[in-house]
């Protein structure tokens, strides 16, 4: 926490277990980091390891199941109704779907000034101040004036993602989590509101916690990349590091699957056998142990704890010295 | 395609609609749904009208006209003078006819918006909170249900007295099982979507998370639901005149008419088939404006 490093978000011991009639599914299970002011964290992993449950439930859009997450130093899981709203002022997500994530009877303007409206920071006589600052948003985002009252059925993947964002910005938040902004849109389009991203985050300071299952979009994004497995950290470490350096299987496995366009390069991929094992009731040990080409008896009967092989390098693995 | 045409569509592709515009852009093309909206128009229209008429006049033209009796015509065929003939006590049935408009009609319509109201805001605490709730009000739903609703509409009347209000109450308590049912099931689906979610993410009451995201995106089987309600209503309030729990005499009603006339069938066809037309025509229409809306709120039928 020195050298202008302030700690904006910590999470301690993480836990998200939903009760179904099969058992419990370990949906988030003991997840720390430390995420500080102007950084982003990149969270990959495949679908279902519990990315997006993890970042709804820092945000306390769902319930949690264990655990603390500090915000500017309070445990948010503490807060009552009441801080809790004055809380997302600081707090905002931006969806995956942007398809699903605009209410479809609300027009542009009314859907950025929503939360203007929820939070009570204009009077609702001063329609003038919400006009000011819609328009506002909308130049930040590179949305047109023309757009103004159309409604979300009539614009392409790229503009209602920007509704989105503007909608997320439009309370001024310190904290955003991104879950997988871009995956549901065109390759041309991700990279425009990549780099739109990227120019807030410089503009206003944001801290992005940045879900995706993409792993070259973080790269260029992130400080620090945390790989998620079935629920559970595998490996956290720098961005760099974790490319140049990939200890645990499960992150090699998935660097070696990133495309690289050229014809001509020689593919060491590393196959990965069988499928994702249920996190319903998952026994004690790694669960990646069952696809591991490394897997053996030290792997499975206990729980692999995170250790910290190099400064900033966290690995869960009983290979890894 | 010729020019004309192309640029119609391309004036049309530009300009910017709102769902309900769309909506009724679709409805219009329906034929047959449009002469049923024509008709309940003019129903409406002529109820407003007899209403204004009592207030004009001090109710001179309905004591005089509609329920007043005149033996020496009775059950008189239809002529010039009355082209619907007149009832077995000698009053004019087109009078009759028309004043009863308002009770078919207006009553139905406020059994259903009650029930609309009561029955949508059950499902939609239903459908929103889940668990222990839903169970709640739904298992309460399906007791209500499980009670033919005609029998369930008897019964209420029968505890509760004959009177306008307490057969508003019978038609509208046994349509809200309907109506929680019908709103609660889009709910269901709505609820878990990401703007919802958005919505709370920016600190959105669930008050306003039900009543500004959720009810006007499931709006569209509610509303149909409701037009085909006012046709059931409507057939409720004749079924109950017509067994003598509903609208007394000699307030004119259409399913009341329908009943005193039914002695008189053999010797004068007139006082039967006429409110029965009435009714049937009424319900004809509601139910071809349902089915319309049906299709013109369905985006699968876009064009």
């Amino acid at each position: 926490m020195t050298d202008q490093k302030k700690e904006l978000l910590r999470v301690e011991n993480l836990k998200k277990y939903f009760y179904t009639p099969g058992g419990v599914l370990h949906a988030v299970d003991d997840i720390n980091f430390t995420l500080n002011k102007g950084e982003t964290l990149g969270v990959v992993g495949e679908s279902g390891c519990g990315k997006s449950t993890m970042g709804r439930t820092i945000l306390r859009l769902h319930d949690h199941t264990d655990g603390k997450v500090y915000f500017e130093g309070k445990n948010i899981f503490e807060y009552n109704k009441h801080q809790m709203k004055d809380l997302r002022k600081d707090m905002q997500i931006i969806f995956q779907d942007p398809f699903a994530s605009l209410n479809p009877r609300a027009t542009v303007s009314e859907a950025i000034a929503e939360p203007l409206l929820v939070q009570k920071l204009y009077s609702k006589r001063d329609k003038e101040g919400v006009e000011k600052r819609v328009s506002e948003l909308m130049d930040l985002v590179g949305l047109a004036k023309r757009l103004t009252n159309s409604y979300p059925h009539e614009l392409d993947g790229g503009r209602r993602q920007r509704i989105g964002i503007a909608r997320a910005l439009a309370l001024r938040p310190k904290f955003i989590v991104c879950d997988e902004p871009v995956s549901a849109l065109d390759v041309s389009i991700q990279a425009q509101i990549l780099n739109l991203m990227q120019d807030l985050q410089d503009e206003l300071g944001l801290t992005y916690l940045f879900i995706t299952h993409d792993l070259s979009v973080v790269k260029h994004f992130s400080n620090d990349i945390l790989v998620m497995y079935l629920g559970q950290m595998v490996e956290k470490a720098p961005a760099e590091l974790l490319f140049q350096n990939p200890q645990h299987p499960y992150t090699k496995a998935l660097l070696s699957a990133i495309p690289v366009p050229d014809p001509d390069y020689p593919i060491q991929r590393i196959p990965l056998k069988g499928e994702i094992t249920s996190p319903i009731d998952p026994p004690k040990g790694c669960r990646f142990a069952k696809r591991c080409p490394y897997a053996d008896a030290r792997c499975t009967g206990q729980d692999i704890p995170l250790r910290e092989t190099q400064p900033g390098h966290f690995v869960a693995c009983s290979h890894v010295e | 395609m010729k020019k004309a045409e192309i640029d119609k569509m391309a004036a049309n592709a530009g300009k910017q609609r709102t769902l309900w515009q769309e909506t009724w852009r679709r409805f219009k093309k329906n034929k047959l749904a449009m002469v049923g909206l024509a008709f309940i128009l003019i129903l409406v229209v002529i109820a407003a009208g007899t209403l204004v008429i009592d207030l004009v006049t001090n109710k001179e033209i309905y004591n005089n006209y509609v329920i007043k009796q005149d033996l020496r015509g009775r059950l008189e065929p239809p002529s010039l003078a009355h082209p619907f003939g007149k009832d077995e006590f000698g009053r004019d049935m087109l009078f009759r006819m028309l004043w009863a408009i308002r009770y078919s009609l207006f009553m139905g319509t406020i059994a259903i918006a009650i029930s609309c109201v009561v029955g949508g805001t059950l499902g939609a605490v239903a459908g929103y909170y889940g668990g222990k709730v839903d169970n709640v009000i739904m298992r309460f739903m399906d007791i209500l249900l499980a009670i033919p609703s005609m029998l369930l509409a008897i019964a209420i009347v029968a505890a509760l007295g004959t009177s306008i209000t307490n057969v508003l109450i019978a038609i509208a308590i046994s349509y809200v099982p309907t109506f929680a049912r019908t709103v609660r099931a889009p709910i269901l689906t709505i609820k878990d979507q990401e703007f919802v979610e958005a919505g709370k993410a920016i600190g959105a009451s669930d008050a306003r998370i039900i009543f500004k995201y959720i009810i006007p995106n499931s709006m569209a089987p509610i509303i149909v639901q409701a037009t085909l309600g006012v046709a059931g209503a409507i057939l409720s309030i004749a079924g109950l005149s017509f067994l003598g729990l509903g609208i007394q005499p000699p307030t004119p009603e259409w399913g009341a008419m329908l009943s005193n006339a039914r002695t008189y069938i053999r010797d004068s066809w007139h006082i039967t088939v006429i409110p029965g037309m009435g009714i049937m025509l009424t319900i004809l229409a509601l139910n071809v404006i349902g089915d319309g809306l049906r299709d013109a709120l369905d985006p699968k039928l876009k064009n």
